[in-house]
């Protein structure tokens, strides 16, 4: 692995060496190491489509999985589809995440279809960080889709990050939840140029006691524009909250779109949203304090997204 | 020593033009200085403008000799002024300890802020790694503004009405607060104030009242005719 391909599994997963545990690197479309553990079984899709099928046992604790992913070329498209089956009962940390160094004036771009399995009691959480760039103009183009299924008493923890560089993103996040399960979404993304990111996250509460917790908070700046579809559906006893909070600089636009549907008498659902620029006594505060307006207004962005 | 000549200060009311300060000129060299007078008087106008947030009609500022009336607020900060907001800034995502460590200007150690908070009546452990925002209440966020000026240590530190919203710590803490204060940075410390206990640690105190100074003196000439004065029209009491 060179030094471009490292830095960039330093940017998206902290990776400064092949790591602990389990894992499955992929670079250019190409297996570049993979490893199993007796808890965590990494294979090959048998269904003719690109992407590895992951199993994590029962007994598995605190054991965690990387499988970043790294694309070098320029005018390189790919889709991947990779599968997670979580058994009752496993306790498990998964790290995703994709970098992109275009070069080259055509696009990257990289799709990946995460399907969740989780069985009943077993708890996930997923990091997932996505990060371009390039020294030509090549478009770089992210799109993830995140699918999950919970059964009861599962719980899952998303983090999903965009860093800096995606020119255009899709974001797609689907879920589905059986009685007591629990799921819990922190979205952080930052655009700037002429980007755009679309995220569109829909979370079914099928189940009594199942629970919701979504919070996206990004900052547009630039001429970039974000768009952000935001829907929980209570179909039983459930309770949902979903946020979203964003910081519009220059000339960027940003839409929220939320929607909550109540098919129960018992859901109880929550939305908020909020949409400003940076207020201008926080500037004032941290100028007070010896910051220039730009290294203040870089604080509070940075507070922010954190 | 900061020293205030000739300050006007009118902002626009409507079509007209409302005078808020007129001729105030002021020198601050003592160790406490208090600035009282009735509401709307203009004080958190005066404190403003000394910490460059508003810039003055007429009149020039200088700190030390030097003639600051055009810098910035980042200028005059770096320049050894600080200023303790009359209503706390909230911030998603900055932490208690992120809003220390930008106000001493380095990166600060857990203990270094710990003590800083235990200075103002807050158990750091609690504090330390929460966000400086909604989730605060008026008194804690008014204890961190004051942490926020004492981990600075600037020859100059304004404070307005920092007695409102801490009724729970009690007067005697914050007197104790300013008086380390002062023996960490031997400086002047410029308090806008209607509390009679603080009006009582003065070495200085300033009257203002319809946008002028009224009277200023030492606590012993000014604070008699003061209280006696509750019933004067100034006052409006």
């Amino acid at each position: 692995m060179d030094e471009l391909e490292k830095m960039l599994l330093m940017q998206i997963a902290d990776l400064h060496k092949v790591p602990d545990g389990a894992y499955n690197i992929r670079k250019n479309g190409e297996a570049d190491g993979r490893r199993s553990t007796p808890h965590i079984r990494i294979e090959g899709r048998k269904d003719g489509k690109s992407g590895i099928d992951i199993f994590v046992s029962g007994e598995t604790k605190g054991e965690s999985v990387h499988i970043p992913v790294v694309i070098t070329k320029t005018d390189y498209r790919e889709k991947v589809y990779n599968d997670f089956y979580v058994e009752a009962g496993a306790d498990v940390l998964i790290i995703a995440g994709c970098g992109i160094h275009n070069c080259g004036v055509e696009t990257a771009e990289h799709s990946g279809v995460h399907t969740f399995h989780l069985g009943k009691g077993a708890r996930v959480k997923y990091v997932e960080k996505h990060y371009a760039e390039g020294d030509g103009n090549g478009e770089n183009v992210m799109n993830p889709e995140t699918v999950m299924y919970l059964e009861e008493g599962a719980r899952m923890e998303m983090e999903t990050t965009q860093i800096k560089g995606v020119d255009s993103t899709a974001r797609t996040t689907r879920a589905t939840l059986a009685a007591n399960a629990d799921l819990v979404i922190r979205e952080k993304i930052y655009t700037h140029g002429k980007q755009y990111a679309k995220t569109d996250f829909s979370v079914q509460l099928e189940g009594d006691g199942a629970g919701a917790d979504i919070v996206s908070r990004s900052v547009a700046a630039g001429t970039s524009r974000q768009e952000l579809e935001l829907r929980i559906d209570g179909n039983g006893k459930c309770h949902g909250h979903s946020e979203c909070d964003a910081i519009i600089m220059d000339d960027a636009h940003v839409i929220a779109v939320p929607a909550l549907a109540a098919n129960c008498v018992d859901a109880e659902l929550i939305h908020e949203a909020a949409i400003g620029k940076i207020a201008g006594e926080q500037l004032l505060k941290l100028m007070t304090l010896g910051l220039t307006e730009q290294e203040a207004e870089e604080q509070i962005i940075k507070g922010f997204l954190s | 020593m900061l020293e205030l000549s000739h300050i006007s200060f009118a902002a626009s009311d409507g079509d007209a033009n409302k005078e808020i300060l007129n001729d105030v000129s002021l020198r601050v060299n003592e160790r406490f200085v208090a600035i009282t007078g009735p509401n709307g008087s203009g004080k958190s106008t005066l404190a403003k403008i000394i910490a460059g947030i508003l810039t003055p009609t007429e009149g020039k500022i200088f700190l030390d000799g030097e003639d600051i009336t055009g810098l910035s607020v980042t200028e005059r900060a770096r320049r050894g002024i600080s200023y303790a907001f009359q209503q706390p800034v909230r911030f998603k995502g900055i932490t208690v300890k992120d809003l220390i460590s930008l106000a001493a200007g380095r990166k600060i150690t857990v203990s270094e802020a710990c003590t800083y908070l235990s200075e103002v009546g807050l158990c750091a452990r609690d504090y330390i790694d929460r966000e400086v925002n909604a989730s605060l209440s008026g008194g804690e966020l008014k204890r961190i503004e004051i942490a926020t000026v004492l981990a600075r240590g600037t020859a100059l530190s304004v404070f307005d009405e920092p007695e409102a919203g801490i009724d729970l710590w009690s007067f005697q803490n914050l007197i104790s607060v300013f008086e380390k204060m002062h023996a960490r940075t031997n400086g002047s410390i410029l308090i806008i104030s209607h509390q009679e206990r603080i009006l009582n640690i003065a070495d200085k105190i300033v009257v203002i009242a319809n946008g002028k100074v009224e009277r200023e003196g030492s606590r012993e000439e000014i604070l008699p005719n003061l209280l006696a004065g509750r019933i004067c029209p100034a006052f409006g009491q």
